[in-house]
């Protein structure tokens, strides 16, 4: 089989299993720091109770997160040799630093965390929670930016054979990085909020340790509502700036095939590549792609038949988990704002609580579907518009790829099996035994 | 030139740091099914590396980082070249990670046995790897005029290779006996001081074994032969081996293991001055052979880099120093009744 293939394959894997852990990391790390900090605070045991119950799941959310990383950083030189001797002076650089100013930070504090509850008064080890919290996100800040310069490269020149930084300001703070990173955050937050609501929906739904697991969940429950309502607009924005600088994206996104102002936008469509047209579509409104991309109703907006065939990405693909993203987060906000004014009487509400445990599943999903968006629409590139990745993979023998890809499926699949077992029959159990 | 040259030295110190760090780390994880005679002298193994071990690991991460950052063209040849070694190394870390966190957390037998034999695999996996790569690296990779690598997993299990494997998972195991010896007490504790004893003249033999295969099978010994002065090195790495059975003797662990991890960093930096200025050599051609000269970043990545590793790295070894602190005390069997403990 093809090596680009294979290892477009095994980066998916590694990458989107590395993403289930991921998210919640960024996000229960900031609600577990906050529930020790109102122990501290307060005195009071419950919140201990509570740190200690969700920081349980966080540890082994955690250790999973750990170790399908660090596989990540080496994949780029293991299967994408060629893409990390070309991009390596930018991309690489981006790389070290995270590991330099925030994976170090992390991974140090997390081992004083597990074992320094005696050691340390209960602010300082609450301060050790916030330390891991911002360093996770300060990760993300530095990932996302590497990520970003794939999307949209700024601040480099071709100088003998290679892309070679000259602005270094250029690509840490452009627009679509910060974008990129406030978007991911968001979903992240809104996934550790919807996990830890869901299972206290468990609980409550029985009617157990209900004090417990009401305070926690109206503290998710106010972390998610800010950010499921925040990543609608910061989404929209996101569009806006992603409309300008990947315009085939665009295309892909919404199977918008024609050039045409005034371009509509289908509440439901279902491309047809071979007949660069939609076999369905539904529900059309007349201008609001043009409004949405360009902020006029009256825009053109280039259409995928004025892109070069092999400058397409993948449209059914990309337009389903653009809308499916789309369709989840509103969802998300419609649960959080329920939730806001259920608050008060959680237990008289099983309908939403059955809801609620239910949709644990979901932010994950919208969390992998965004990152199926970004990488596959960005295709056939690896950096836009610079290298393809058909030209970016090692010059390592096919059956190599195979068989790495083989294990990393089965190795990932027996850990992601014995993590959930985990994590669930800890949540089963209840904070009685905690 | 200058600004290459201390990138060199820089990426040679970072694998050094690594090696010292983790290497306890791999050799405790060795030792698990030798020196853990039940169920709490496991426990109190594991949690003896368990507060130190994760922020050990990204001493790796950095190394890699900064070898892909500094010089992309080595990152690019030097992992694909070193493909099967790497991913065996890569599903050896995510075992051995796991293995700790998840070990404990389940009141079973057949459970814990599993976690366990993945701890072992985890640690003297990468422990021997690490070795046997770096050892081809000092002789040199066949690896062509386009970096590509011309040969296979079984290329790298030469005797040279083997060897400095071998000598790796020693210098690591010892590592972890001392760290051992200073970190527990009771029976444990003398099984630890007891396999310290043992392994000290078998490491010796095998480090005087590899300096000598060095001569023959490498050219690492040209740079010291230009500069006599390196030799120094070589003196202190000895010195220093010498000194763990000194201390030892003495019944001073806490000193041994310092010397231990002088001999680590000794043993790194007498491949890394050896193949100045070569990352990776070719064994085909000289001329193929990646250096810090034809394989760098641009001088303004070199100079970015420089500034973040000259500001964070002091401050990443004084929290981590920190923490080592905090955890200075013998971990014991209290250690273990108390809910987070591996």
């Amino acid at each position: 089989m093809d090596v680009v293939w294979l290892s477009r394959l095994q980066f998916a894997a590694a990458t989107m299993f590395h993403f289930l852990f991921v998210p919640l990391t960024l996000g229960l790390s900031i609600l577990v720091a906050w529930m020790e900090t109102r122990y501290a605070r307060t005195g009071d045991e419950l919140y201990l109770k509570m740190t200690r119950f969700w920081g349980r799941i966080f540890l082994i959310n955690f250790a999973l997160g750990i170790v399908t990383g660090i596989t990540l950083e080496f994949q780029f030189g293991t299967n994408w040799s060629r893409y990390s001797a070309y991009v390596g002076d930018i991309f690489g650089s981006l790389l070290a630093i995270e590991a330099t100013a925030a994976f170090f930070l992390e991974s140090t504090l997390i081992g004083v965390w597990i074992f320094g509850w005696k050691k340390l008064s209960a602010k300082a080890h609450a301060t050790v929670m916030w330390l891991v919290a911002f360093a996770s996100s300060l990760s993300a800040v530095w990932i996302l930016i590497a990520n970003a310069w794939m999307q949209h490269p700024v601040g480099y020149t071709i100088r003998d054979g290679r892309a070679e930084l000259v602005n270094f300001a250029a690509v840490v703070f452009q627009k679509f990085a910060v974008m990129e990173f406030l978007h991911t955050i968001s979903g992240a937050y809104i996934l550790s909020a919807f996990l830890v609501m869901g299972i206290c929906a468990y609980h409550l739904l029985k009617q157990q340790h209900v004090e417990f697991f009401t305070r926690s969940f109206n503290m998710a429950l106010a972390f998610g509502l800010v950010f499921s309502l925040f990543i609608i607009v910061e989404g929209d924005l996101h569009a806006v700036d992603l409309a300008v600088k990947q315009p085939a994206k665009l295309a892909a996104m919404e199977s918008h095939w024609t050039t045409t102002a005034r371009a509509p936008l289908y509440l439901f469509a279902v491309p047809d590549e071979k007949n660069e047209r939609n076999s369905v579509e539904i529900g059309a409104i007349p201008g609001l792609l043009s409004f949405l991309a360009f902020r006029d109703t009256g825009a053109v907006v280039k259409g995928l038949k004025d892109f070069p065939k092999d400058e397409r990405p993948p449209v059914m693909l990309t337009s389903f988990a653009f809308k499916g993203m789309v369709g989840l987060s509103m969802y998300f906000a419609l649960m959080m704002i329920v939730g806001w004014f259920k608050r008060n009487r959680l237990t008289e509400s099983p309908l939403y609580l059955k809801f609620m445990l239910f949709s644990i599943p979901l932010p994950y999903i919208a969390n992998e579907l965004g990152w199926m968006l970004a990488e596959v629409g960005r295709q056939p590139w690896i950096v836009y518009g610079l290298m393809k990745t058909s030209d970016a993979a090692s010059p390592v023998a096919g059956s190599q790829v195979l068989t790495s890809l083989i294990a990393f499926i089965l190795v990932y699949a027996l850990l992601g099996a014995a993590g959930y077992y985990l994590i669930i029959s800890h949540v089963k159990k209840g904070p009685a035994d905690a | 030139m200058t600004l290459q040259t201390t990138w060199f030295f820089l990426w040679g110190l970072l694998w050094a740091i690594f090696f010292m760090t983790d290497g306890f780390d791999f050799g405790v994880g060795t030792l698990l099914p030798f020196l853990g005679k039940n169920d709490d002298d496991k426990r109190i193994m594991i949690n003896a590396i368990g507060p130190v071990w994760d922020g050990n690991e990204v001493w790796l991460i950095t190394a890699g980082g900064v070898t892909f950052a500094a010089f992309p063209k080595v990152y690019a040849v030097m992992f694909s070249s070193l493909y099967s070694a790497l991913m065996l190394i890569l599903f050896a870390l995510i075992l051995r990670g796991v293995s700790f966190e998840f070990r404990g957390k389940v009141e079973s037998a057949a459970w814990r046995k599993v976690w366990d034999a993945c701890s072992f695999a985890g640690s003297a996996v990468p422990a021997l790897l690490f070795g046997v790569a770096f050892a081809n690296i000092f002789e040199g990779i066949p690896i062509d005029q386009n970096g590509i690598y011309q040969g296979n997993l079984l290329t790298l299990l030469n005797p040279y290779g083997l060897c400095g494997g071998v000598l790796f998972l020693l210098l690591f195991v010892q590592h972890g006996a001392l760290w051992l010896s200073v970190k527990t007490e009771g029976d444990l504790q003398q099984r630890a001081i007891r396999t310290s004893h043992r392994l000290w003249p078998v490491t010796v033999g095998i480090a005087v074994a590899f300096l000598v295969y060095s001569k023959f099978a490498t050219r690492l010994y040209d740079n010291y032969m230009a500069h006599p002065v390196f030799f120094l090195v070589i003196v202190l790495t000895v010195a220093a081996l010498l000194g763990v059975r000194l201390f030892l003797g003495q019944g001073n662990y806490g000193k041994a293991w310092i010397a231990s991890a002088i001999t680590i960093v000794g043993a790194t930096f007498f491949g890394v001055i050896g193949l100045f200025p070569n990352l990776f050599p070719s064994s085909i051609n000289p001329s193929f052979s990646l250096s810090a000269f034809n394989a760098s970043s641009s001088p303004l990545t070199l100079t970015i880099m420089l500034g973040v590793v000259a500001v964070f790295i002091p401050i990443v070894l004084i929290y981590q120093a920190w923490s080592y602190h905090l955890f200075k005390s013998k971990t014991t069997s209290e250690d273990l009744d108390y809910e987070e403990a591996y």
